[in-house]
């Protein structure tokens, strides 16, 4: 049996570690190879890594800190932040990460899917979709550039075409959502997973192995996926990495898909 | 000494650092030179089926890895890819595989029924060993891996299927011919169950 995939999301900032709260105010949490070297010793399913300031800057993808991460990493890591160009992703992956994640480039040029799958084949590509409610509608418009820029195109037809354009996976993340550990949009990871036919991840509002299940039980055998949940401890977000057991993992995986 | 074979494709460096927290001796080859003190090979890949085979004719180990494995009897292990190419030929592409193991590599989706399968097959599924297959010694009742592909082997002779997987169908996900060995996921990346793998290995 394929398993959900329960995967820890760390943002980094100036080479540290952070977590952020609706995109906004990142607080330090620390130094991510030792929270890569505590998710190996939890055994994570997998591991996704963005630098939330390459994009932004303008900058090259920090690839020395890269390597340093892939070598720590000893689960499937995903990497994601500043990616333009086929040649970028491919040093990334030449580094020992076994999936690219872009956004803002591939939502300027879709074509940009296209060529990095052929260069890396589409089973490491993976496109993220930042995604915030538009007022008074249900629609829910794609953002870029750390949830400052609007293409104003909806997060489900945006999906459509880069599983067209060559994307090997999909990872929504719910801007309003973020850092607030109140719970997935559940609806929107529903009507996701009917519109593509490769694997989702869904990110945004985790704050309890209950929100994940719900996510699971809705959407069978998805990726979700989580920040603050994993590196928060109580209601004063007191920082403390955290994954849960595999005893723990398996009553999550195993009720949620039986109620799916 | 264990013997990486470095054509371009795959995470060298993890199966490295496997090795070296087990403290067993490692090393990484680029040359036919480089392949001649190697007691077991490993063979990674990731990546289109044609694009492997191109650099792997392209690298100049070819022929120096086809006497070390066939004739010197040689144990090695193909990973992802670099299991694919150890079958005859695929769908994938048009280039002769190794013929090491005889099959074919079948997409999921040319399966009848399997049309609308989610592709990539991605995450940790499953898998169950089907004899006594040293590689899975001490996973008989649980093994677990990560898998990241599209493309699944199809053996010739069922004798030749060392594990299965289920997505979307019951599939080969490890072989084994004599000293040829071949899985489908990532033991690299697959934690307690991967290491385990990859130490039952050098001790064949």
């Amino acid at each position: 049996m394929l398993r959900p995939r329960i995967i820890p999301c760390l943002l980094i900032q100036d080479s540290g570690l952070v977590k952020t709260v609706r995109f906004k105010d990142p607080k330090y949490v620390g130094d991510p190879i030792n929270a890569v070297k505590i998710f190996n010793e939890k055994e994570a399913d997998e591991l996704i890594v963005v630098d939330i300031d390459a994009t932004v800057n303008g900058r090259e993808p920090n690839y020395k800190q890269i390597a340093h991460l892939a070598a720590e990493c000893r689960m499937p890591l995903c990497y994601g932040g500043g990616i333009r160009t086929p040649e970028q992703a491919k040093r990334i992956i030449a580094s020992g990460v076994e999936k690219v994640a872009i956004s803002a480039a591939a939502l300027e040029d879709p074509q940009l899917i296209t060529r990095i799958a052929e260069e890396i084949g589409r089973q490491s590509v993976v496109v993220v979709l930042d995604h915030k409610k538009r007022l008074l509608s249900k629609q829910h418009d794609v953002w870029t550039h750390n949830g400052t820029r609007n293409t104003k195109r909806n997060v489900l037809d945006v999906a459509a075409e880069v599983e067209k354009r060559g994307a090997g996976e999909i990872v929504i993340n719910s801007i309003d959502n973020d850092g607030r550990m109140k719970g997935y949009d559940i609806d929107l990871a529903m009507e996701l997973r009917k519109a593509v036919s490769i694997p989702v991840t869904i990110l945004g509002g985790g704050g309890s192995l209950e929100h994940m299940g719900e996510v699971i039980s809705v959407c069978g055998v998805v990726g979700v996926a989580a920040g603050s949940f994993f590196v928060f401890k109580g209601p004063y977000r007191a920082v403390l990495i955290s994954y849960p057991s595999a005893a723990q993992k398996d009553t999550l995986i195993f009720s949620a898909l039986k109620s799916h | 000494m264990i013997t990486i074979i470095d054509y371009g494709l795959g995470n060298i460096q993890a199966f490295v650092n496997v090795y070296k927290r087990l403290h067993i001796p490692v090393t990484v080859a680029r040359s036919a030179q480089e392949l001649l003190g190697a007691s077991k090979l490993i063979l990674p890949g990731v990546g289109a089926f044609d694009h492997a085979m191109g650099r792997l004719n392209a690298s100049g180990m070819r022929e120096t890895l086809d006497e070390l494995v066939l004739v010197k009897k040689v144990p090695v292990v193909g990973i992802c890819v670099g299991m694919q190419i150890l079958a005859n030929s695929s769908d994938e592409g048009s280039l002769p595989g190794l013929g090491w193991v005889p099959g074919r590599v079948r997409h999921f989706r040319s399966v009848p029924g399997l049309e609308r399968l989610a592709l990539p097959h991605m995450g940790w599924n499953d898998v169950e060993p089907l004899h006594l297959n040293p590689l899975f010694k001490g996973f008989e009742e649980d093994a677990r891996f990560y898998f990241l592909h599209s493309f699944y082997f199809e053996c010739s002779q069922e004798s030749h299927v060392a594990a299965r997987a289920s997505y979307g169908l019951d599939f080969s996900c490890a072989v084994a011919v004599d000293n040829v060995y071949g899985v489908q996921f990532h033991p690299e990346k697959s934690h307690h169950f991967g290491v385990g793998l990859l130490k039952n290995f050098a001790e064949l």
